[in-house]
C-alpha cells in the first residue's frame, strides 16, 4: 500500500528548535554528558593527590632531616633514624640490571620468533604461555624466587662461579664495544661531526666498562664479598622480578614489530634475503624505537616491583649496605614495604613516617621520567609509519 | 631457451641447482633456533614454577583442604585451624570495592575520552593522565591510600567524624579509628590501582566500533547518549569485559598497596559473623582485615622460624593462582573468540 502525499498543504516550516527536539530530552543529555566528564575528573583528581601526598610528607623530611644520615652511613636503619639512600640505590640498580639480563633477550627473543617465524598454530599455542605468565601475582614469583631459585640456582653459582661469571660479562662486554668500534671506524669517509659522534659515544662505552670493572673487582676485594647469602639474595629475587617483566618486554616489542609494514619484508625477500637477514637487518632496524621503549618500560616496571626483593631479597626490616648481587639487600620499594609491614601504624623516631614518602617521591619520578620517555619512542614508531 | 653454458653446464640448471640447495643456512637455523630458546625457556619457567607451587603446597591440599579452607591466620603452622578463610573474605570484598568503583567510573571515563571529549589541550592532557598513571608503581598507590585513609587529612578527617555522629546516633559507638588499617582503605586503594587499566582497556574497545554504526544511529535521529547506550556499549561489550576481569584478576593478586595501606600480616582475630546484622555488615569495613597474597607474604615470613608455613604458603598460592589464571583465561577466550567473530 502506498500513501499519497497531498501536495495542497503546504509543509510547517523546519527550524532549528523543532530539530533540536524537547527540552527535557536536551536537559537529559547535557546531565549525561556531565556525569561522564566527572568520571573522566577522576584520574585527575587521582594524580594530583598522588604528587600531593608525596610531596608534602617527602617535604617535612627533606626540611627536616639531617642530610648527613642520608649518604655514606652504614646502611638503611629507618627505625634508628639511618636513612642511607645508596644502600636502597645501589640495590634497586643491581636488581634491575639482572632482571632486565633476564627479561631484555628472554622477552625480545619471544617477541621475534612470535612475529616472524611462528605459523600461526604455533602462535596460538605459544602466545598464552606468555599471557598466564603476565597475570601470575608477583607474591607467587616472591615464594618461586626464595623457595626454588635461590636454593636451586643462585646458592650453587657459588663463590668461584661469581668472579666467573663477573669476568665473562666484562669480557663480553670489551668484546661488544670492540667490535662496534671497528666497523664505525671502518670507513674513511664521513663528516667529522660523525666522527666526533661516534668518538664521545666510545668514550661514554669505554667509562661504562671500566666502571663496570671497578664494581666487580670492588665487590671481589671484599674478604666476605663471595660468601653466598642462605635463604634469599638480591640476585634471586632480581631474577624472579625479571621473570615478571618477560611478559611485557615481549608484549611491547612485539607491537613494534607488527606495526613494521609487510612490504618491507616482503621487498627483502625479493631481493633475495634470508629470512634471517630480513630480520635482522630490516625489521629490527625499522623497529628499533619500539624495542628501546620495550626495554625502558621493563627497566621502570622492574625498578617499581615490590613484593619480589620484599619476600626474596634476604633482608629484614632493615639493610647493611651491600653492592654484591649475592647478598641480601633492600631496593626501594622493598624498603618502603618491609618498614611498613607488620604494623598498623609506621612508628619508629622522629622522621620514619616521612622518609617512606621522600623514598616513595624518588620512585616515582624516576619511572614517570622512564615512562615519558618510553611514550616519546613508542610515538616515535608510530608517527614513521 | 638456454641462456648460455658455463662449462658442461646450462646456467638455467645451475641456477636452479643453486636456489634449491639445502641445509646449508647455519647461520639463519642457528638464529631461529635462538628465537625460539628464549621462547621455550620462558614456557619452562612457567612450568617449573606451577610444579614447584603445587609440589610444595600438595600436602595440605590433600591432607587437610577442608580445615585449610575454613582456618584462620594462627601464630603456629601445627595449629590444626591453620587456615585462608579471613584472607578469601578480605579478597573478596576487595573485589567488590573494584567492582563497585573501579568498573563504573573507569568505563564512564573510557567513554568520556572516546565519545564526548573534544580535540583540545585538556583532553591531551587527561590522556597523558591517564598513561601515566597506568606506569605509576604499584607501592606509590600504596603510599596514596596510607596518606589518605590511614594517616589522615582534614578531609577525611570531616568525612569519619561525620559518619562517626551518626554512627554514634544508631549504637552508641564509634565506626571508624583513624590510624588503623581498614578493609575499606584497602579496598579502595585497589579501586584506585586498576582505574586506569580499566580506562585504557575499555577506550580501546570504545575506539574499535565502527563510525557507520554511530552514523546509523544518529541517522534515525538517536541523541548522543541513546547512541552509546544502545549501539557503541553493548558491541564494545566483549572488550570492555576483557579489560575488566583482567582488572580483576590484577587487583585480587596485588599485594604492595596492601602492605604499605597495613593488612595483617600476623595473627587476626576472626570475626563472629558478617551477615548477621547492619553493625557487622558495616563494622567489617573499618575493622583491621588480611587478603590472599597478604596471606602468603605472611605465611612465606613465618616459614624462616617456623618451617611447616612454607607448604601452607604453597597452598595458598595454589588457591590464589587457580582464581587468577581462571580469570585471565576466560578474558583471552573472550577476547579471541570475539576478535575471530568479527573477523
Amino acid at each position: 500500500m502506498t500513501d499519497v502525499i497531498d501536495d495542497s498543504i503546504p509543509p510547517p516550516p523546519l527550524t532549528l528548535d523543532l530539530l533540536a527536539g524537547p527540552s527535557r530530552r536536551r536537559l537529559k543529555e547535557r546531565l549525561i554528558s556531565a556525569v561522564f566528564f566527572a568520571a573522566a575528573i577522576v584520574s585527575v583528581i587521582i594524580s594530583v593527590l598522588i604528587m600531593f601526598s608525596l610531596v608534602r610528607e617527602a617535604w617535612t623530611f627533606i626540611t627536616g632531616v639531617d642530610w648527613g644520615v642520608t649518604w655514606g652511613e652504614a646502611g638503611w636503619f629507618p627505625r634508628r633514624g639511618l636513612y642511607d639512600m645508596p644502600t636502597l640505590l645501589v640495590s634497586s640498580v643491581i636488581v634491575t640490571v639482572v632482571a632486565m639480563l633476564v627479561a631484555g633477550p628472554l622477552g625480545l627473543g619471544s617477541a621475534i620468533y612470535l612475529s616472524e617465524y611462528a605459523s600461526r598454530r604455533t602462535r596460538s599455542i605459544l602466545k598464552p604461555v606468555l599471557e598466564v605468565l603476565a597475570g601470575v601475582p608477583s607474591v607467587v614469583l616472591g615464594f618461586f624466587a626464595l623457595f626454588f631459585i635461590s636454593p636451586q640456582l643462585i646458592e650453587r653459582i657459588g663463590r668461584n662461579a661469581w668472579l666467573l661469571i663477573g669476568a665473562l660479562i666484562i669480557v663480553t662486554y670489551a668484546a661488544v664495544v670492540a667490535l662496534w668500534a671497528r666497523r664505525q671506524f671502518a670507513e674513511a669517509t664521513v663528516a667529522r661531526a660523525v666522527i666526533i659522534k661516534r668518538v664521545v659515544w666510545l668514550t661514554v662505552f669505554v667509562a661504562g666498562g671500566l666502571l663496570l670493572a671497578w664494581w666487580v673487582l670492588s665487590v671481589a676485594g671484599e674478604a666476605d664479598a663471595f660468601a653466598v647469602k642462605r635463604s634469599g639474595q638480591l640476585a634471586a629475587a632480581a631474577v624472579g622480578v625479571g621473570i615478571l617483566t618477560i611478559p611485557l618486554v615481549a608484549s611491547v616489542a612485539e607491537d613494534a614489530l607488527a606495526s613494521v609494514p609487510r612490504e618491507l619484508r616482503e621487498a627483502s625477500a625479493g631481493l633475495g634475503a634470508r629470512q634471517a637477514t630480513t630480520t635482522v637487518q630490516v625489521v629490527l632496524p625499522a623497529a628499533v624505537s619500539g624495542i628501546v621503549a620495550a626495554f625502558i618500560i621493563g627497566i621502570s616496571r622492574a625498578l617499581g616491583e615490590t613484593m619480589v626483593v620484599f619476600m626474596a631479597g634476604g633482608a629484614a626490616d632493615a639493610a647493611q649496605f651491600t653492592s654484591s648481587p649475592f647478598d641480601g639487600g633492600l631496593t626501594m620499594t622493598a624498603g618502603m614495604a618491609s618498614l611498613a609491614t607488620g604494623t598498623d601504624n609506621v612508628v619508629g623516631e622522629g622522621l620514619t613516617f616521612q622518609s617512606l614518602y621522600f623514598v616513595g617521591l624518588v620512585l616515582f619520578l624516576l619511572t614517570l621520567l622512564l615512562n615519558i620517555v618510553a611514550g616519546r619512542f613508542v610515538a616515535r614508531v608510530r608517527e614513521r609509519y | 631457451m638456454a641462456l648460455g653454458t658455463i662449462g658442461d653446464q646450462d646456467v638455467a640448471s645451475r641456477v636452479e641447482a643453486t636456489i634449491q640447495r639445502r641445509g646449508r643456512d647455519v647461520r639463519g637455523t642457528g638464529f631461529r633456533f635462538a628465537l625460539f630458546a628464549a621462547l621455550g625457556i620462558s614456557t619452562l619457567i612457567l612450568v617449573i614454577l606451577l610444579v614447584d607451587v603445587l609440589t610444595d603446597g600438595w600436602p595440605v591440599l590433600t591432607d587437610r583442604l577442608g580445615d585449610f579452607w575454613s582456618g584462620t591466620l594462627r601464630s603456629r603452622s601445627s595449629d590444626d585451624s591453620l587456615g585462608i578463610s579471613q584472607g578469601i573474605v578480605g579478597s573478596f570484598w576487595i573485589a567488590v570495592f573494584v567492582a563497585v568503583l573501579a568498573f563504573p567510573i573507569g568505563i564512564a571515563a573510557a567513554v568520556y575520552l572516546e565519545e564526548y571529549a573534544p580535540r583540545n589541550w585538556f583532553t591531551s592532557v587527561l590522556d597523558i593522565v591517564v598513561r601515566n598513571l597506568a606506569g605509576v608503581p604499584s607501592v606509590v598507590y600504596g603510599l596514596l591510600g596510607l596518606f589518605l585513609f590511614v594517616k589522615g587529612t582534614a578531609v577525611t578527617n570531616w568525612f569519619v567524624d561525620r559518619v562517626n555522629n551518626r554512627w554514634n546516633a544508631w549504637y552508641g559507638e564509634d565506626l571508624i579509628e583513624l590510624g588503623q588499617s581498614t578493609l575499606f582503605a584497602g579496598g579502595v586503594t585497589l579501586a584506585v590501582l586498576v582505574l586506569p587499566i580499566v580506562i585504557i582497556t575499555a577506550a580501546e574497545a570504545i575506539r574499535a566500533v565502527p563510525q557507520s554504526l554511530r552514523e546509523g544511529a544518529y541517522g534515525v535521529g538517536a541523541t548522543k547518549w541513546e547512541v552509546i547506550k544502545s549501539q557503541v556499549l553493548p558491541f564494545a561489550a566483549p572488550g570492555i569485559l576483557t579489560g575488566t576481569l583482567l582488572a580483576l584478576a590484577r587487583a585480587v593478586g596485588e599485594a604492595a598497596p596492601l602492605i604499605l595501606v597495613g593488612a595483617i600480616t600476623g595473627r587476626l582475630a576472626p570475626r563472629d559473623s558478617m551477615f548477621s546484622g547492619l553493625e557487622d555488615f558495616f563494622g567489617q569495613f573499618a575493622d583491621r582485615f588480611t587478603a590472599m597474597p597478604i596471606v602468603i607474604v605472611g605465611w612465606v615470613q613465618n616459614s624462616g622460624r617456623d618451617e611447616g608455613f612454607g607448604p601452607a604458603a604453597g597452598a595458598a598460592i595454589v588457591v590464589l593462582l587457580v582464581f587468577v589464571i581462571i580469570m585471565n583465561s576466560i578474558a583471552v577466550l573472550l577476547r579471541n573468540y570475539f576478535e575471530k567473530k568479527r573477523g
